[in-house]
């Protein structure tokens, strides 16, 4: 079985035509899993018995001539920050390194839901917090295009997994970038949704005024297909919109011509490399020739998006972090003799060392006396941030970016410098905190063969414009 | 140097971590770099600006409304048993360091 042309409709069609079974393709699957995660390290857990039951359910559908469901068959994988009932979830962490969560989380549940069969679950940054996946507490994620290159983070199992092709899609989560960041770097299609657009009721929280689950996959479609089954309003997430889905996939031929695009000067400065700015410009150039009006524009603000985002995530983190206490679940240390040891024992040995400066960071940030200074001063410019959005999209129906200023780095590259690994999401973090929805596309490579990712951000609650323009771009092909 | 060794212990203290000197000497390092590089929000001047604490206030809300009126779709009846039957048990348990039959397990708390 040819895996690398997999999409999800070829998958699921092949699977419905009965030229193949669900089960020969996720033992396909596996085998390729097998051979080559040693190298890579996508998965941290395989899901074996839940996917063969799946596969099963799905093959006697396709046998008794039954329509399958929009994923019905299609192997796909999810990060390990999402709760899966009876599987072991880890967040990256050696906190819950052995927590078997009681429910499922309401994305991957509705995945299920639709058809797709869950082959295991993904490496990641320990509670997602990282832009090289080098703070996974099991292991370190190797790029596949560059084995000694990082394959981005938060989401770098995720991107890595589809890459390589050990999953047809893949959910992964975005705090910071941390969907589009690896997918550039690993050159799949990662999609950020709306704030609100995708329930988060069992995702592990790092910032939850942040964070966001959306799709990795090969092809604009494919993330289309996975949105429209996770989207909507679920009553387990207050915070999830009821805001109608539209049918992305439907949406997506619907022609370009005269979609304004706004091209944000900040987003082409300094510290963007010239190979990436090549390509992006050579994007912008490819959407004009479909009939896209190029608009210039500026984002002012932009340039304290990064102090912003560490200001928030890390309060948040702070804050969310907190319930790791050793008494319900997760680690406990050992040697303690009071309550009050054991707690500090038991977040020392668990937490590895990013998350334990972020919970450091948002603690001092959230602390008396320097409240006003840090946090309030944060949120006052999330809202300058978010009006220079709101601003530009009067004129603009979405606003084209690299997404990372750089191709991915070498492993242990920034792992000392901290400030530096930060300034890697630079592209991305200020969809976060307005709340928009983005996406990050293949637009070329460098010239030692790295994938290079464009980025298109839209208006709330608006995928549908910013898949149009992408689906638009990858039927044209990178010129 | 804004962040001393005092402050990374007395934050440490209240984020219930107590850190090796590494990892103490470390901090001090890493959390300066870090707000050195954030002071440039100073350059700002926010004092007419609301702060912005969630996303969710700004849009899919019916903007005709205010606070929490706002969401009043998030809103649902108040009933016995919410939306998913409380867990049982011996499943809240399963997952507990220290549980007995029936409670979870810590240290004493009070020295006597």
């Amino acid at each position: 079985m040819n895996l690398s042309s997999l999409t999800i409709d070829t998958a699921r069609s092949a699977i419905q035509e009965r030229k193949t079974t669900s089960m020969a393709m996720v033992e396909s699957f596996y085998e390729k899993i097998e051979k080559e995660d040693g190298e890579i390290g996508a998965f941290l857990t395989l899901t074996r018995e839940r996917a063969i039951e799946q596969a099963d359910r799905i093959d006697r559908r396709a046998a008794e001539g039954k329509p399958l469901p929009p994923l019905g068959g299609v192997p796909v994988a999810v990060k390990d920050v999402m709760c899966t009932r009876g599987v072991r979830t880890t967040a990256g962490s050696k906190i819950l390194g052995s927590f078997i969560p009681p429910y499922d989380c309401t994305a991957v549940a509705r995945l299920e839901s639709a058809g797709a069969v869950i082959l295991g679950k993904l490496n990641c940054d320990e509670f997602a917090m990282g832009s090289s996946n080098e703070n996974s507490a099991f292991r370190p994620v190797h790029n596949p295009r560059d084995k000694s290159r990082v394959p981005g983070g938060s989401s770098g199992g995720s991107a890595a997994a589809v890459a390589a092709d050990m999953a047809v899609a893949a959910l992964g989560s975005d705090t910071g970038g941390s969907i589009r960041q690896p997918a550039a770097f690993c050159g799949v299609v990662g999609l950020m949704p709306t704030y609100g657009r995708v329930s988060r009721y069992g995702l592990i929280a790092f910032a939850s005024s942040l964070d966001h689950i959306g799709p990795l996959a090969r092809t604009v479609k494919d993330a289309a297909i996975v949105l429209r089954t996770i989207a909507g309003r679920d009553p387990m997430d207050a915070t999830s919109a009821e805001v109608p889905v539209p049918d992305y996939v439907a949406e997506l031929e619907k022609p370009v011509r005269g979609i304004r695009i706004g091209v944000a000067k900040e987003y082409f400065g300094e510290g963007l490399d010239p190979e990436v700015k090549k390509a992006v410009e050579g994007s912008i150039q490819t959407l004009a020739k479909l009939g896209c009006e190029v608009i210039p524009l500026s984002l002012p603000h932009s340039k304290y998006a990064i102090p912003t985002y560490y200001l928030v995530a890390t309060a948040e983190a702070s804050s969310n972090l907190a319930r790791f206490d050793g008494v319900r679940y997760g680690y406990r240390a050992k040697s303690a003799h009071t309550l009050s040891q054991m707690y500090r024992r038991s977040r020392d040995e668990g937490f590895g060392a990013e998350a334990k400066r972020r919970i450091m960071l948002g603690t001092y940030a959230l602390s008396a006396g320097y409240y006003d200074a840090y946090y309030l001063k944060a949120q006052k410019v999330r809202t300058l941030l978010t009006r220079d959005f709101e601003e530009a999209f009067k004129t603009v129906d979405a606003i084209v970016t690299p997404t990372t200023p750089t191709a991915a780095f070498k492993l242990g590259e920034k792992v000392d410098d901290p400030l530096a690994m930060y300034l890697a999401d630079i592209y991305t973090v200020t969809a976060d905190l307005a709340g928009i929805p983005g996406i990050s596309i293949p637009c070329g490579r460098t010239r030692e063969n790295l994938p290079i990712g464009l980025q298109i951000l839209g208006k709330h609650f608006d995928e549908a414009t910013i898949l149009r323009v992408a689906h638009a771009y990858e039927k044209a092909g990178v010129a | 140097m804004r962040v001393t060794d005092k402050d990374v212990s007395y934050v440490a203290d209240l984020a219930n971590l107590e850190l090796s000197e590494d990892e103490r000497s470390r901090m001090v390092r890493d959390l300066n770099s870090i707000l050195d590089y954030v002071d440039r929000l100073s350059e700002l001047n926010t004092d007419n600006v609301e702060p912005m604490a969630q996303v969710s206030d700004r849009y899919g809300v019916d903007q005709a409304k205010q606070g929490t009126e706002r969401f009043a779709y998030a809103l649902r009846e108040d009933i016995l048993y919410g939306l998913r039957k409380s867990l049982p048990h011996e499943e809240t348990l399963s997952n507990a360091p220290d549980p007995d039959e029936n409670f979870f397990q810590v240290p004493k708390v009070i020295e006597r």
